[in-house]
């Protein structure tokens, strides 16, 4: 009975037991679950993890492109590109690092040291700074520094060596057309995502204008980097990897050669060269005076001569062809006749009195001393003020065809943008400026509505409100070149592998007939041949041209000239000019005569050289040391 | 007879040996092996990964020779296993004690004996060792757990092997031995043993991972104590519903209604704590069990019941360990046991530094997401971030390229292997059988609760292999012949039966 009893315990108990089997199932069971849970977490809910790895196991390494290089017209290489060596950081990488020994091997103090670390970290003048991710601490050294520090390279850890390339010049000329390039600054990063801290980007001249193309495209090696930062190949065998695009290369349309002529002779004066080719509307040359090797931009060297050319007060950095803007004096004329003539207000045997100026209600314009009465030719070739205002007066005061002088201003203001002026004309340079045609509701400003052609009288001879860019000059010139149109100007005539933009490949045409401009050849054929640019004569070829004395408040006038040559078929409009040079046909006319001979015939005769070597020598300002920068 | 009987026998052991188990077995291997590849394969040496001179060419022969000692098992009469468990149990404790005398250093840890160009780890084999021995002792007639001397009989076989190993440093293997309590558990030790160990575990681990950060922030709380509290308020009730006398006098009455009244008490101290006045509401809590204490002596002094007085006892040891523990850790131990203790626990935070181990195996596995990124194409543990990668953090190779998916199917296909098991054991018509296959069953349970749990970050980094997936000869040697034996053991369950 007991046993029985005990028995049917046992079997009891072990069923009690056998539940038991459910109590540890379970735990399992759960600890499975939780696990799931976690790594569900882990797995699907966060980022992190992954950035972590990507950052623990990838070096993006960035391929810079080479960039474009440069040449002009003629195929002569102007810039190119040589090897630099930028030194980089990684923060979190440079613990440890014996700065003192960094720095001597790098030649710079600590105090440097300490505040360029200052600098990166400092994520509001470096916007794109991790810690994780190479940051510029030194660029550009030279190929004996980097050869000095990568010996001791193994003894720096987090420092890496980055090699670049920068720009290097053939020539000394054309440095503000070339432009340079230098260190993006935040904005840039902010504008453009494409840049990182470090990165180089055109800062001036076509550098700039046409930095999306000269840049490439940078490309990026994923290598892999093991626990201990050793690389271990490529990820993927390259298979993310991207390639750089190099950048295209930019032929210019600069003559090199006529570049530096205008250079040479615009030594020692302020002023502007701009020739173009009127059928193309390439600009052949564009010469800023005073301007500055672009060579003593390269480099390191670049913040210092920043700075130096920025101070300099005859400001070497402004590209005075296209961001100064002066009255054009006597140029304008021949626009003046386009217009009078398209408009009916006078035909070519147009006469009208000049005696020594313009006399009418006390208002006195004066002139020098010709024959009168005269027609139109004549005066175009002897510059006559008077015939020019009386062409205006007889506009504006035309109430037959012009109901108030508001209209007939309004109808002028037409016709002088449609040939290029009071608006940007939209070259490939950055920077450019409007210059400024008056229109109606600027007088009625100025003199309460109560004007009329007498009180404006002076825009008729580039007087006055006017003003243009040496460029609008130089494209007048080339409009009447080509009798009637224009190709909008610009610098560069060939990008590598991309068609140019069809603004420069567009006519524009004027408001005024082909016919007239044929009587307005005719004027400036006749100034050289018998008037104010006798000077500009040759027997070479037919040149047309017109002076221009632009009367300056602030001191000397200044010399102007614009022409074309030959007259038929012309391979070259031209402006010259010259602050403070007086009269047009002592700086404009020669100088323009030089750049026209070099340019049609290849080179200068003997006499020319001679001459040309005297405009060298001719200082119109005091030389400061800064400009000595030059050489 | 002797002739005849085992021509007879072959047959019903491919007919009754359990093929689903093998099945799982041989999945989890083939998986093992992909992840050992993926841990091991090296950019430099991008050859074959079946080359031999490579840890995975290895692994493929560790993989063969263990499917070969699995099928010599299955060849040997199950009735040798329990005969021989004590003469192979001798030689375990013998060859473990020699081991430190005779073993290389590697990495501070005294148990790798060389035999010929091998290193084999006695005590991984140790194993089914001591759990043929346990199984054998247990199934003698009259065994009774629940009589004292039994049961320190078995704590002594556990806990000899275990000091044993300690003695080589290897804590970690020794402590997979305490995953045999499970098994105690259930041949009949009394549960609350069970739980209060279990308990004293959890007091310490939260209480210490989580003693410095803000409870529900509320900045006056340690999170860590008020858990704590919570808890053993919790588990007082617990006790107090399981283990209340069945006596007639109470009948009628809910004399845990005070114990709840405390909780809601401690609870809405919390609450006013979070919402209306911050305070350390632990103090609140404090209180609660010492009245709840006091109520449970009142109990066993009213109703002369010996299980209040010993909830009391419970809750009052609970508050004590949870407050001297940490009172240990910060004032007794040495900084360099501390810090060993708070990595462990994942309070260090110092990548390259000890807790770095954690932080690149969850950056590893993070970063596997859903799908993971394909098989050898991981880069967190083929470049050396994780440590270990193709021994104790094998999980992370899986989690990195297999992703969500793979490491979902590998954790379901151990849980359905601990659950065959488990059905394997429970139908064994002898004790022997049963016991053996909770001790296997209990020991892959613990290797896979610790060894995914650090790699999740979840349970204390302790070395211990993942079995089938860690790189190495002893390891899956060991795991297959404990496993297997039980295969052969439950194989022969219909003739003991008969």
């Amino acid at each position: 009975m007991d046993g029985k009893q005990e028995a049917k315990d046992a079997k009891k108990a072990s069923y009690e037991l056998e539940k038991r089997k459910y109590v540890i199932g379970g735990t399992a069971t759960l600890i499975i679950i939780v696990y799931l849970l976690r790594l569900f977490t882990l797995q699907l809910l966060s980022e992190d993890f992954k950035i972590s790895a990507d950052s623990n196991a990838f070096l993006k390494r960035i391929q810079y492109p080479a960039r474009g290089a440069i040449s002009d017209r003629n195929g002569k290489l102007l810039v190119y590109n040589q090897p630099a060596y930028d030194v980089m950081v990684i923060m979190t990488e440079q613990i440890g690092v014996d700065t003192l020994d960094l720095c001597e091997s790098l030649g710079i103090t600590r105090d440097w040291y300490e505040r360029r670390m200052e600098e990166i970290k400092d994520s509001r003048r470096n916007p794109g700074y991790s810690r994780h991710t190479q940051q510029l601490f030194m660029n550009q050294l030279s190929t004996e520094e980097f050869s000095r520090f990568q010996e001791k390279l193994f003894r720096f850890p987090g420092f890496y060596i980055q090699k670049r390339s920068i720009r290097q010049y053939n020539y000394p000329n054309a440095a503000q057309l070339l432009g340079d390039i230098g260190e993006v600054g935040p904005e840039d990063i902010e504008a453009d995502s494409y840049y990182r801290s470090g990165d180089y980007i055109g800062k001036l001249g076509v550098e700039r204008s046409y930095e999306t193309v000269l840049r490439g495209e940078k490309g990026m090696e994923i290598l892999l980097r093991d626990a201990r930062g050793r690389l271990k190949g490529r990820y993927q065998n390259g298979k993310f990897d991207v390639a750089p695009v190099p950048g295209r290369n930019l032929k210019m349309s600069i003559d090199i050669e006529l570049q530096a002529l205008g250079e040479r002779l615009m030594k020692g004066k302020l002023g502007s060269i701009v020739a173009i080719e009127p059928s193309t509307g390439e600009v052949l040359c564009m010469v800023s005076s005073p301007t500055y090797d672009p060579r003593i931009m390269i480099g390191r060297q670049r913040g210092k001569s920043q700075k130096l050319l920025a101070q300099n007060p005859l400001k070497p950095l402004l590209n005075r062809a296209i961001m100064g803007q002066y009255p054009p004096g006597s140029t304008f004329k021949t626009g003046q006749a386009l217009t009078f003539l398209q408009e009916g207000i006078i035909t070519p045997s147009t006469a009208f009195s000049c005696n020594h100026g313009f006399h009418y209600k006390g208002l006195k314009v004066g002139c020098h001393g010709h024959g009168s009465p005269l027609p139109l030719v004549p005066a175009i070739a002897t510059s006559c003020n008077g015939y020019f205002c009386w062409g205006l007066y007889h506009m504006f005061s035309n109430r037959k065809k012009y109901k108030t002088v508001q209209d007939a201003m309004t109808v002028w203001k037409d016709y002088m943008v449609s040939m290029g002026f009071g608006y940007k004309l939209g070259i490939d340079l950055p920077g450019e400026k409007r210059g400024m045609i008056p229109n109606a509701s600027t007088y009625d400003k100025a003199y309460r509505g109560s004007w009329s052609g007498l009180t404006v009288i002076s825009i008729s001879i580039g007087q006055g409100e006017v003003n243009l860019t040496p460029l609008q000059i130089a494209n007048l010139g080339a409009t009447i070149a080509n009798r009637g149109y224009y190709i909008t100007p610009h610098v560069v005539k060939e990008v590598q592998g991309m068609p140019l933009d069809t603004l420069y490949t567009k006519k524009h045409w004027t408001r005024v007939g082909r016919e007239h401009y044929e009587t307005v050849v005719a004027g400036m054929r006749q100034a050289v041949l018998g008037g104010t640019c006798r000077i500009a004569n040759t027997s070479d070829y037919e040149v047309c041209g017109k002076t221009g004395t632009a009367q300056n408040p602030h001191g000397q006038d200044h010399s102007v000239f614009m022409g074309f040559a030959p007259r038929e078929n012309p391979k070259i409009a031209i402006c010259v000019y010259v602050e403070n040079g007086t009269w047009g046909a002592t700086y404009g006319v020669p100088i323009g005569a030089l750049m026209m001979e070099q340019y049609i015939n290849g080179k200068l005769s003997e006499a020319s050289e001679a001459k040309a070597a005297g405009f060298e020598m001719k200082s119109l300002y005091k030389t400061d040391n800064s400009e000595n920068e030059k050489n | 007879m002797k002739r005849t009987k085992p021509a007879k026998k072959v047959p019903s052991l491919w007919s009754s040996v359990d093929w689903l188990t093998i099945f799982i077995y041989l999945v989890l291997l083939a998986l093992g092996w992909m992840s050992v590849c993926g841990a091991c394969y090296d950019y430099d040496q991008a050859g074959s990964i079946l080359d031999f001179s490579t840890r995975s060419g290895m692994q493929i022969v560790w993989i063969a020779s263990s499917m070969l000692l699995a099928f010599l098992i299955l060849m040997i009469d199950d009735r040798l296993f329990e005969s021989l468990s004590y003469i192979i149990y001798i030689c375990f404790l013998a060859l473990l004690f020699v081991t430190p005398f005779l073993a290389h250093d590697i990495k501070g840890s005294l148990s790798w004996i060389k035999v010929g160009s091998f290193s084999i780890q006695p005590a991984e084999f140790a194993k089914f060792g001591v759990s043929l021995c346990l199984a054998k002792v247990m199934s003698i007639y009259g065994f009774d757990i629940r009589k004292w001397r039994d049961f320190i009989i078995c704590v002594a076989l556990i806990a000899i092997p275990m000091g044993l190993i300690i003695m080589q440093k290897e804590t970690g293997t020794a402590l997979v031995y305490s995953a045999l309590f499970l098994m105690l558990y259930r041949e009949g030790m009394p549960g609350c043993l069970l739980f209060t160990a279990i308990a004293a575990v959890v007091y310490f681990v939260v209480g210490v991972r989580f003693a410095d950060e803000p409870l529900w922030g509320i900045k006056e709380m340690s999170l860590g104590q008020g858990v704590v509290m919570l808890l053993i308020l919790i588990f007082t009730i617990g006790l107090f519903l399981v283990y209340k006398p069945q006596s007639s006098s109470q009948k009628g009455r809910n004399l845990s209604l005070p114990l709840w009244a405390g909780l809601a008490l401690s609870l809405a101290a919390i609450l006013f704590a979070r919402f209306v006045y911050p305070f350390n509401a632990v103090w609140v809590i404090i209180v609660v069990c010492g009245a709840s204490v006091i109520y449970l002596l009142y109990l066993s002094l009213r109703y002369r019941a010996l299980s209040y007085f010993l909830i009391a006892l419970f809750t009052l040891g609970s508050v004590g360990f949870h407050y001297s523990a940490n009172f240990v850790l910060n004032n007794v131990m040495e900084p360099h046991q501390q810090k060993r203790i708070r990595v462990l626990l994942g309070l260090e935070d110092d990548p390259r530094g000890a807790g770095y181990n954690v932080i690149q195996a969850k950056i590893a596995i993070g970063s596997g997401g859903l799908e993971g990124k394909g098989f050898l194409n991981g880069t967190q543990t083929k470049l050396k971030y994780v440590p270990e990668q193709d021994t104790d953090f094998i999980f992370c190779t899986v989690g990195e390229e297999e992703g969500f998916i793979g490491c979902a199917v590998v954790l379901l296909l151990f849980l359905s292997l601990i659950l065959r098991l488990m059905h394997l054991a429970e139908r064994q018509p002898y004790t022997f059988g049963r016991v053996y296959g909770y001790c296997v069953l209990s020991i892959f349970i613990f290797h896979i609760f610790i060894n995914v749990g650090m790699v999740l970050g979840l349970t204390p980094v302790i070395g211990i292999p993942l079995p089938f997936f860690s790189y190495g000869g002893s390891s899956l040697w060991g795991f297959t012949i404990l496993l297997f034996i039980f295969l052969r053991i439950d194989a022969g369950r219909s003739r003991r039966q008969r």
